[in-house]
């Protein structure tokens, strides 16, 4: 699959929205929908969504200050904390009180900030916990090999396919705490991938990586895309966020503040004063002038 | 002073019931600890409760042996249940307090005397192998254990396993059972069951991310290696009378020396530092005192039977600190995940 | 880089441990006891016994043995009632004593009918050729006079703050240790121990006369067995960012090597502490105190209140309530978190060992492994008020120590210390922070 295209210019969805821009817009085809979703913690409120949607088969990026919630509304999504208030449901589905892992099982999938490779196991046993379809996972079979040798065949040659196009391949028999930080992060995302997400969501996919990667995640980003997958993603670093994203969505101190396209939203004054400082089409950032790399072949 | 004979003691013990019965134990920790990452402080409680729930079964319930095992088996299944429902999502440190307070509660409970009909309070239960049987009833009842031993009367083997059928059968009975929780074990750590396990052990929020239940997963570690306790509390009551001081917080801190001393993280590990650790426990705890007869050690015979322990508690210090993986342990794959 | 002053300092901090532990251990090697009252070479022959409330053990009950040439031994009964003593000689006629002081309220020993002008808590006995006799107390309800259940309450109520108070001792030191360092020390039990067992050694050196020396110099030492732990084992290990799970299984190694130490130097027995079989004094009813509990209740105040204080007031206290908060931004504002820690370490086994000897007071009797007994009442007080919170242990002891004393009021007395362990786990489950500790923000 030519993969060089993808990198120097995406085809940017368009057309994402119903009706006027603003916080909570109504999506075409939305994929996950959160209604009064609340988060606090004592005096402090984290979360404060009054609505959003994230529209289907296309990149949205969650940006905003730190401390702005979004990890903690990531964590409350896909049930690793429970909110105080709220609902949200995934194609069409409640997930209210939803625990971690049935979200998991429904399709969403998520990555996390602190990344977590599993150090311990090695990067070829990492991809394979992926697996959701491995029945030797239950106890009951797992003492009787013939009933998941096979499967196991398979879902290594999936895992190999995986990790030849992440280049990680030749470390598959390596203890996953060799790798390195940029390589553990794509790991991350190439177990993610074993589970057949509809959705993925990515929390800080870039931080700690260093600028040669930073091309490797961009294309991965690009190709889930390009697969039917829909993208949420947290980020910071702008030039990546407007080089990619379809849709932005902007939280600060717990709510979304604003919404829409990347180049309008990082026009809105209200999001350049709280967030992005007015210097931002000055090239300040890390990615620029990277992106646009010498094409390959 | 006798230094051949302390020897030969000594090894005795390699192949001795009550030492196969602590591997079976230590085995299950392994499967707590080792590969589950479940601080349990708590295993000379499921030792108990297999040992008791045994003999209750013979002598309470007039049950034969091997039905009676089961009820110990049983009772170790329901305290796994209990005892991980409310506690397997708690913190590492505080699932240690909690299966140490426990297996304190379990044994308290064994001791008082307000269930002493059943369970014989501070003097324990005994006569269940046999032909006779209930405390209120000694002669009628059956455990029959002993009656199941196809080993006719006398005296086999060579010194220092220079033993009569009885330890013989207990022996073997030993072997099998744990030789088929090996394979067992064996089975299941190197399955994709055992995959999720030690991936669990590592990061719990990372394997519940890719759409595994973890908390059935860490019940059914529980209560594996509850059962393997059970079990050796079971091998403990076939070859003696049970009693509720053996089953006291320092066992399991015995077994926990054991486990780390031949790698927590390994299926072969608890059996041979179960045989190391006992045979070395017999053979410090006699040789000092004759040193002491003999005048080479400044202390009382008494005294010098104690060093033992004291050697024990700095040696599992040293070995935590210096070599954690303990003797056959993979450093890679740290037996502490931090 | 390990130069060689660096070198020079880590072999002097060694060797100033290794001398502290040298000195508090050495007290104990010199000072004990002939091991009157265990089986032995001296003391072959044994008598053993019962003492019993219709049926239900009653620990704690002193019994004194005296025979020919002088021979005297004073034993108190364990948690399952029973007792022993090692006798020198066999055929041979002894007399055991049953203190009525030391039973529980409300009971007494049973005066035997058919010799009515003999006192039922003093018998005779005969150690026959056999070289061993047995003989038992049985002990009804209120012979000498009835006790109302209200007074029974404010008895346990008082028993239940003196034990609450020596338990908020030894807590908070281990709730400071944990707040700072995140270590559950399972060693701390041992360090109750060793103020008992230290001020016994001291005693049998310095004679009972000079207790009032002894404890003071008995704390001295248990600064400075505090203060070698933490320069020769903890600090070391935290330096090379030993994993917790690893710190809390050291701390487990290290009580195992410490507490069997102290039963090589002074046996199996319960040995006792000059003035624990003082006079109990009516309060009202039936409700009594002893002198002994009334200045352990005071002292244990005082020291509290001045712990307290010092928490609150000064730079030090501050300094490590900061680090319990937050080491890192403790430590990046200023603060010598070794130092504070070593401060703590300090105070800390100070604290427990105070509460060894008013345990020792209160149980009553020194045993080897008399503070592994409470070890988990001390975490059930901690984690009820609230890991890391010195005030939350205050708490937490005064509620676990009523509520242990309390329960023998409603449930059998050997099954008083299952209450607090149900209510440890329980508190660990619906609300591990406590009740004074803050919820931990999960990630």
């Amino acid at each position: 699959m030519s993969s060089s295209k993808a990198s120097s210019s995406p085809v940017k969805s368009t057309g994402l929205h119903v009706g006027a821009i603003k916080p909570g817009v109504a999506k075409k085809d939305p994929i996950l929908v959160a209604d009064g979703v609340r988060r606090q913690f004592g005096g402090l409120v984290a979360v404060d969504v009054e609505h959003v949607e994230i529209p289907r088969n296309a990149i949205t990026a969650l940006i905003g200050p730190n401390g702005a919630g979004k990890t903690t509304f990531f964590n409350l999504l896909t049930g690793f904390d429970q909110p105080n208030d709220g609902k949200w449901s995934f194609n069409g589905k409640s997930l209210a009180g939803v625990s971690a892992f049935k979200v998991a099982r429904l399709g969403l999938i998520r990555t996390f900030q602190l990344t977590k490779a599993l150090g311990l196991l090695t990067v070829m046993d990492n991809m394979k916990l992926g697996s959701t379809e491995q029945r030797g996972e239950k106890l009951s079979a797992s003492l009787f090999p013939f009933l998941w040798k096979k499967k196991d065949a398979e879902i290594e040659a999936k895992a190999l396919e995986i990790l030849h196009r992440f280049k990680l391949d030749e470390k598959k028999d390596d203890f996953a705490a060799s790798l390195s930080g940029g390589q553990r992060k794509l790991l991350e995302m190439a177990r993610a991938l074993m589970t057949n997400p509809e959705l993925v969501m990515l929390d800080e996919p870039m931080a700690g990586v260093n600028p040669a990667l930073t091309e490797s995640l961009l294309e991965h980003i690009l190709n889930l895309k390009q697969e039917g997958m829909t993208v949420l993603f947290v980020e910071h670093d702008m030039h990546m966020v407007r080089h990619i994203a379809d849709w932005v969505i902007v939280m600060a101190e717990g709510k979304v503040v604003a919404e829409g396209a990347p180049d309008e939203v990082m026009k809105n004054p209200a999001v350049i004063d709280a967030y992005l400082g007015s210097h931002q089409d000055i090239d300040l950032g890390t990615v620029t002038g990277r992106i646009t790399l010498p094409k390959e072949k | 002073m006798d230094f051949l004979g302390i020897l030969s003691s000594s090894v005795s013990f390699i192949l001795a019931p009550t030492t196969l019965a602590y591997a079976l134990a230590t085995l299950g920790l392994a499967v707590h600890f080792g590969f589950g990452g479940l601080l349990n402080m708590g295993m000379a409680g499921f030792m108990a409760l297999g040992a008791y729930g045994y003999a209750i079964g013979v002598l309470t319930f007039g049950l034969p042996w091997y039905l009676a095992a089961f009820v110990g088996i049983g009772a170790a299944i329901v305290f796994a249940l209990i005892l991980g429902i409310p506690t397997l999502r708690l913190r590492g440190d505080y699932l240690a307090i909690v299966t140490i307070a426990a297996a304190e509660i379990v044994r308290l409970l064994l001791l008082s005397s307000a269930f002493g009909g059943v369970t014989g309070s501070a003097d324990g239960l005994s006569g269940f192998n046999g032909p006779g049987g209930t405390i209120t009833n000694p002669t009628e009842g059956a455990g029959g254990f002993d009656q199941s031993n196809p080993i006719p009367a006398g005296t086999y083997g060579f010194p220092p396993f220079l033993d009569n059928e009885r330890i013989w059968y207990l022996r073997i009975v030993g072997a099998i059972i744990l030789g088929l929780a090996i394979f067992i074990v064996w089975r299941l750590v190197n399955s994709p069951w055992g995959r999720v396990i030690k991936g669990i052990r590592e990061d719990e929020d990372a394997v519940r991310s890719l759409g595994k239940n973890v908390f059935a997963y860490k019940m059914q570690a529980l209560i594996i290696g509850g059962v393997l306790g059970a079990l050796g509390g079971l091998m403990l009551a076939f070859s003696t009378n049970v009693n509720s001081s053996v089953y006291v917080t320092s066992l399991t801190f015995f077994l926990w020396t054991a486990l780390l001393l031949g790698g927590a993280a390994t299926v072969f590990g608890p059996l041979a530092g179960s045989i190391i650790f006992w045979v070395l426990q017999a053979f410090l705890g006699l040789l000092f005192p004759a040193l002491a007869e003999v005048g080479l050690m400044p202390f009382s015979t008494i005294q010098a039977a104690q060093i033992k322990f004291i050697i024990v508690g700095f040696a599992l210090v040293l070995l935590v600190v210096f070599r954690p993986q303990g003797l056959f342990g993979n450093k890679k794959e740290l037996t502490f995940v931090k | 880089m390990r130069t060689r002053s660096t070198m020079r300092r880590r072999i002097a901090r060694l060797a100033s441990a290794l001398s502290a532990f040298a000195l508090a251990f050495g007290v104990l090697a010199i000072a004990a006891p002939a091991q009157a009252d265990v089986v032995n070479a001296e003391m072959p022959f044994k008598v053993s016994g019962n003492v019993q409330n219709e049926g239900n053990p009653v620990g704690g009950v002193t019994v004194t043995l005296t025979g020919a040439a002088g021979f005297t031994a004073t034993v108190a009964t364990d948690a399952e009632g029973k007792f022993v003593v090692g006798v020198p000689a066999k055929e041979a006629d002894y007399t055991v004593t049953l203190d009525e002081t030391t039973l529980p309220d409300g009971i007494a020993v049973i005066d035997n009918p058919a010799t009515p002008f003999v006192e039922a808590n003093v018998q005779t006995l005969t150690v026959g050729p056999g070289g061993r006799a047995t003989m038992n107390f049985f002990i009804g309800q209120g012979e000498r006079h009835t006790t109302s259940f209200i007074d029974q309450v404010v008895q346990r109520l008082i028993s239940g703050l003196n034990f609450g108070l020596m338990l908020a001792l030894a807590s908070v030191g281990l709730s400071l240790i944990y707040g700072t360092t995140g270590i559950s020390n399972f060693a701390h039990a041992e360090l109750v121990t060793f103020g008992a067992v230290a001020t016994f050694g001291l005693v049998g050196l310095m004679g009972p006369d000079l207790l009032w020396i002894a404890i003071p110099l008995a704390l001295v030492l248990s600064a400075g067995l505090g203060w070698g732990l933490d320069a020769a084992l903890w600090a070391p290990l935290r330096r090379r960012g030993m994993g917790l799970v690893q710190l809390m299984i050291v701390s487990i190694g290290l009580s195992l090597g410490i507490r069997y130490t102290y039963q090589f130097f002074i046996g199996g027995q319960t040995e006792q502490l000059p003035g624990s079989d003082a006079e109990r004094f009516k309060l009202f009813g039936s409700v009594t105190l002893s002198i002994t509990d009334i200045v352990s209740m005071g002292l244990s105040v005082i020291l509290i209140v001045a712990f307290a204080l010092w928490l609150s007031r000064t730079k030090i206290g501050k300094a490590t309530r900061a680090i319990s908060d937050n080491p890192s931004l403790a430590a990046s504002s200023g603060i010598d978190v070794d130092g504070v820690v070593r401060i703590v370490w300090i105070i800390g086994s100070v604290l427990a060992g105070f509460s060894g000897i008013l345990w020792a007071y209160f149980r009553p009797g020194i045993r080897w492994d008399m503070g592994g007994q409470i070890l988990l009442l001390i975490f059930a007080a901690t984690t009820l008020g609230g890991l890391g919170t010195a005030y939350g242990a205050l708490v937490g002891s005064l509620i676990v120590g009523v509520l242990v004393e309390g329960s023998s009021l409603f449930i059998p007395s050997d099954l008083k210390y299952v209450g607090a362990l149900v209510i440890l786990i329980g508190i660990l489950l619906f609300r591990p922070q406590g009740i004074l500790g803050r919820k931990e923000r999960v990630g």
